[in-house]
């Protein structure tokens, strides 16, 4: 099932309580039935069509050439070396594993960072991305001496707006996709930011925007940086591909390292589930990088008072399989190399696509497919081009023309690309 | 100026504090009565051998991935959760009016069920008992209950259930109030009520329109038998009411960090189960998206086979009759050192705590703590688990020293 993905959502609907209650009537009587989920319809969808030539673009996790799930061989090394060792299953600490919120830190921040060596990083272990971005924002929404607002790119992810909110936050926009082009609306972009009261906060994806695959230049994140600065605005980054993006995390994690190159305080969610493809386990932190190293003690004490009363203390199994990996130098190694396959199959489908729509006779410019970085890439095709698509030829994907590139293999690119042209002309 | 500059330290949580300063002390027979963790006669926390078993077949299987978990989390769990629960000739499941949603343990359990209740219900009144677990209060709150109200329910004097302030209480509870009860083996107190008490609870609560939230975090674990630990539960859902149980498994299997529970949820009329189901998903999905898988592995893999699941009733009954033992233990080395008051509540409590609420805890506490170096919590609660065959004698001792040099007003 796809998560990181567009998803139609309902606000949570306020009943009116009914006080009379008879034995036999229910207390759920009101309760409305909440907006089925769309990328979930369109698994159902796909699952119930008997075309033999199928696909599914929909979801929102990496598949491997022949389109099934993929567990890292690092990831069942590190599993195997765990296994050996006969750990036991007390509770972790509130904040996590400690090896694990040290290596993510490190992971993140770069060799030769500031942050982690002086202490100035309060990390705890999150359940995985949507569990370390809740947490900040309760924790923004209770101690952020700004606006209690946060603007999100135009589009973001669709479960971000729901995170903030459900967190008493108010939730804004600012531009970033410019259908006309399948590219950065970049001076809608500045434009917007500068129009964004001081003292408020903004989300940036780090890197392979979700879902657009649209991601700023070096030289764009360069200006971004400096326009937020001068507007006293606050960067929540969500990076939930480093290394996944372009199999390189440094290069992934650059937007995130200029920033504080720059002297921005920030926070920062990361995500494990598709760069270790440890998606059911859970592994992600949130990170707050504070001015010194008495203030993270602080901010840390009453990011755990947060954490306790929501869930306790996280589940160890994903923390345990990360540190293991990025605590092992040769291990390290190995997952670097998995991911870049990941990455690498990723980027050659979505050349193996632009060739294949130029091959078919499409005119069409189709540059952003391999412009865009990460699992997806908005196509451009039109809610009424996705319908017949999917009708016609069995292909299924979100009617905002996304695909997950991660759905594509050399067994369906041809197929896909036959149709792709056909439908799109 | 750092925008947190203002952020104050917050005070640590106690229990937590009290295994820091304890892992800490170099004392070679120091005792940690804190934390609520289960230990073995070596004072060793134990990974349940099924629970090993059951892993090493689920890595030797190809054929599992590390897919993200539906919203509701794993069906095999939360279906085998809510039946031992509710038990299998539970008319509330074959009517469809049960089901489960998976948890991260028994806390995301409740932080879920409250959401819901807060949230989707506009309930604004919960009651949490006097005392009661720690981290209710805060879960509630941050949920979004803005009245937080507690019953009286354990009586110092007979180191009892207080039912008459019980039931008072809750007569007095506004119509639509949640009401938090804990299944079985009450946490601090360890004393549960009668099922004739839970007969007058539940009376007066459907009298007075109130909605249970069971606690279930020992099922098992408590009396050694599944069945009779969750008759209280059973018998609230035979007399027709619509109920919330949190369950946890970080004890009855050992999986504390593997955070796995389930929110058990009854409703009188099955038509409305996917209405409800679908705004947790929406509660969910907002907080963490999908529940970890590991752990609700485990726990499905053995409570749907029938071998396995022997093999862990075995194991319960391990960790149950351990407990047992320790408490007959430490009552006759007290009685065998005459030590002053009544002790007989540590025989007839349950679970994995002993409560005595010394009236001047913080002297009798810090005494054993400074001198003694065994680690209790201020409110007087130990874990019985921490108690040795070969520190309970130590400990005997050490409480005997501390009553008789700080006596309580209220032995």
């Amino acid at each position: 099932m796809a998560l990181r993905s567009t998803f139609f959502l309902a606000p949570l609907r306020k009943n009116v309580v009914v006080i009379q209650r008879g034995i036999g009537s229910s207390w759920w009587s009101d309760v409305e039935m909440g907006p089925p989920d769309a990328i979930l319809g369109i698994t159902e969808a796909y699952k119930r069509d008997s075309n033999q030539k199928k696909i599914n673009l929909g979801a929102g996790a990496y598949r491997d050439d022949h389109g099934k799930p993929y567990v890292l061989p690092s990831v069942r090394k590190a599993e195997t070396i765990m296994a050996s060792k006969n750990l036991d299953k007390e509770y972790l600490p509130i904040g996590g594993l400690p090896e694990f919120t040290k290596l993510t830190a490190d992971l993140a921040f770069g060799d030769g960072n500031k942050v982690v060596p002086e202490g100035l990083n309060a990390t705890v272990q999150g359940i995985s991305g949507t569990g370390s971005l809740r947490i900040g924002a309760n924790f923004l929404a209770k101690y952020f001496p700004g606006n209690k607002v946060i603007y999100l790119p135009t589009p973001s992810w669709a479960n971000h707006t729901p995170i903030f909110k459900h967190a008493g936050m108010d939730v804004k926009a600012y531009r970033y996709y410019d259908p006309k082009t399948c590219g950065l609306d970049f001076k809608g972009l500045l434009d917007d930011i500068s129009q964004i009261p001081e003292k408020s906060m903004i989300l940036l994806h780090a890197c392979a925007h979700n879902p657009t695959g649209v991601d700023p230049s070096k030289e764009q994140w360069k200006e971004i940086s400096a326009l937020i600065k001068k507007k006293q605005l606050y960067p929540f980054f969500d990076m939930a591909y480093q290394g996944f993006a372009s199999g390189d995390i440094n290069r992934d994690a650059f937007a995130l390292r200029h920033f504080i190159q720059e002297g921005h305080t920030l926070c920062l969610a990361q995500s494990f589930a598709k760069n270790m493809g440890l998606y059911g386990e859970r592994v992600g932190a949130y990170s707050i990088v504070c001015s010194d190293k008495d203030e993270a003690a602080r901010v840390m004490s009453q990011v755990k008072i947060l954490v306790r009363p929501m869930y306790s203390n996280p589940p160890v199994h994903g923390a345990r399989i990360a540190a293991t990996i990025l605590g092992d130098e040769n291990l390290r190694e190995e997952w670097l190399v998995d991911v870049k396959g990941m990455a690498d199959r990723i980027i050659t489908m979505r050349q193996s696509l632009k060739e294949g729509l130029k091959k078919e006779g499409s005119n069409r410019n189709w540059d952003h497919i391999t412009d865009q970085i990460g699992m997806f890439c908005y196509t451009g095709m039109t809610p009424d081009q996705v319908e017949k698509i999917t009708k016609e030829y069995s292909i299924y994907l979100t009617k905002d023309g996304r695909i997950s590139v991660a759905g594509v293999t050399s067994g369906n690119v041809d197929y896909l690309a036959h149709a792709m042209a056909k439908v799109c002309g | 100026m750092s925008i947190f500059a203002e952020v104050q330290e917050a005070p640590p949580i106690e229990v937590f504090q009290l295994t820091r300063e304890c892992a800490a002390d170099e004392f070679p027979n120091k005792v940690n009565l804190g934390v609520g963790a289960y230990r073995t006669d070596e004072g060793k926390p134990w990974v349940l051998p099924i629970v090993r078993k059951v892993e090493g077949l689920m890595a030797a299987d190809e054929t599992l991935n590390k897919e993200y978990l539906p919203v509701l989390g794993l069906d095999a769990a939360s279906s085998a959760a809510t039946k031992m629960l509710l038990g299998s000739s539970s008319k509330a499941i074959s009517e469809g009016r049960a089901f489960g949603v998976q948890s991260i343990s028994g806390t995301g359990a409740l932080r879920v069920g409250a959401e819901f209740l807060a949230k989707q219900l506009n309930r604004t009144v919960f009651y949490m008992s006097t005392p009661t677990w720690g981290n209710h209060k805060l879960i509630f709150l941050n949920a979004g209950f803005k009245e937080c109200h507690q019953y009286r329910y354990w009586d110092p004097k007979t180191r009892g259930v207080n039912i008459t302030g019980f039931l008072e209480d809750l007569r007095a509870a506004p119509e639509g109030s949640v009401i938090i009860l804990h299944a079985c083996a009450h946490n601090p107190t360890g004393c549960d009520p009668t099922m004739d008490q839970w007969k007058e609870i539940a009376a007066v609560m459907k009298e007075k329109k109130l909605f249970p939230f069971f606690d279930s975090a020992y099922q098992g674990f408590a009396s050694g038998d599944l069945d009779q630990d969750a008759q209280a539960v059973r018998f609230f859902v035979e007399q027709g009411f619509e109920v919330f149980c949190a369950q946890s498994f970080a004890k009855n299997f050992g999986l504390y960090n593997e955070r796995i529970g389930n929110l058990a949820i009854v409703m009188s009329d099955s038509s409305l189960a996917a209405a409800v189901k679908s705004q947790i998903t929406l509660i969910v999905r907002g907080m963490y998206s999908n529940p970890p898988n590991h752990g609700a592995r485990i726990v499905a893999k053995v409570l749907n086979d029938p071998e396995l699941f022997k093999e862990w009733q075995e194991c319960i009954r391990t960790m149950s009759s351990r407990i047992k033992e320790m408490r007959a233990s430490l009552l006759a080395k007290l009685t065998q050192l005459g030590t002053p008051g009544d002790w007989n509540h540590i025989t007839q409590q349950i679970g994995m705590f002993s409560f005595k609420n010394v009236s001047v805890p913080w002297d009798q506490v810090a005494y054993m703590k400074s001198n003694y170096h065994i680690y209790l919590m201020s409110s007087g609660r130990i874990n019985i688990c921490g108690l040795t065959t070969k520190n309970v004698d130590y400990v005997a001792q050490a409480i005997d020293d501390a009553v008789r040099k700080f006596p309580a007003t209220s032995s």
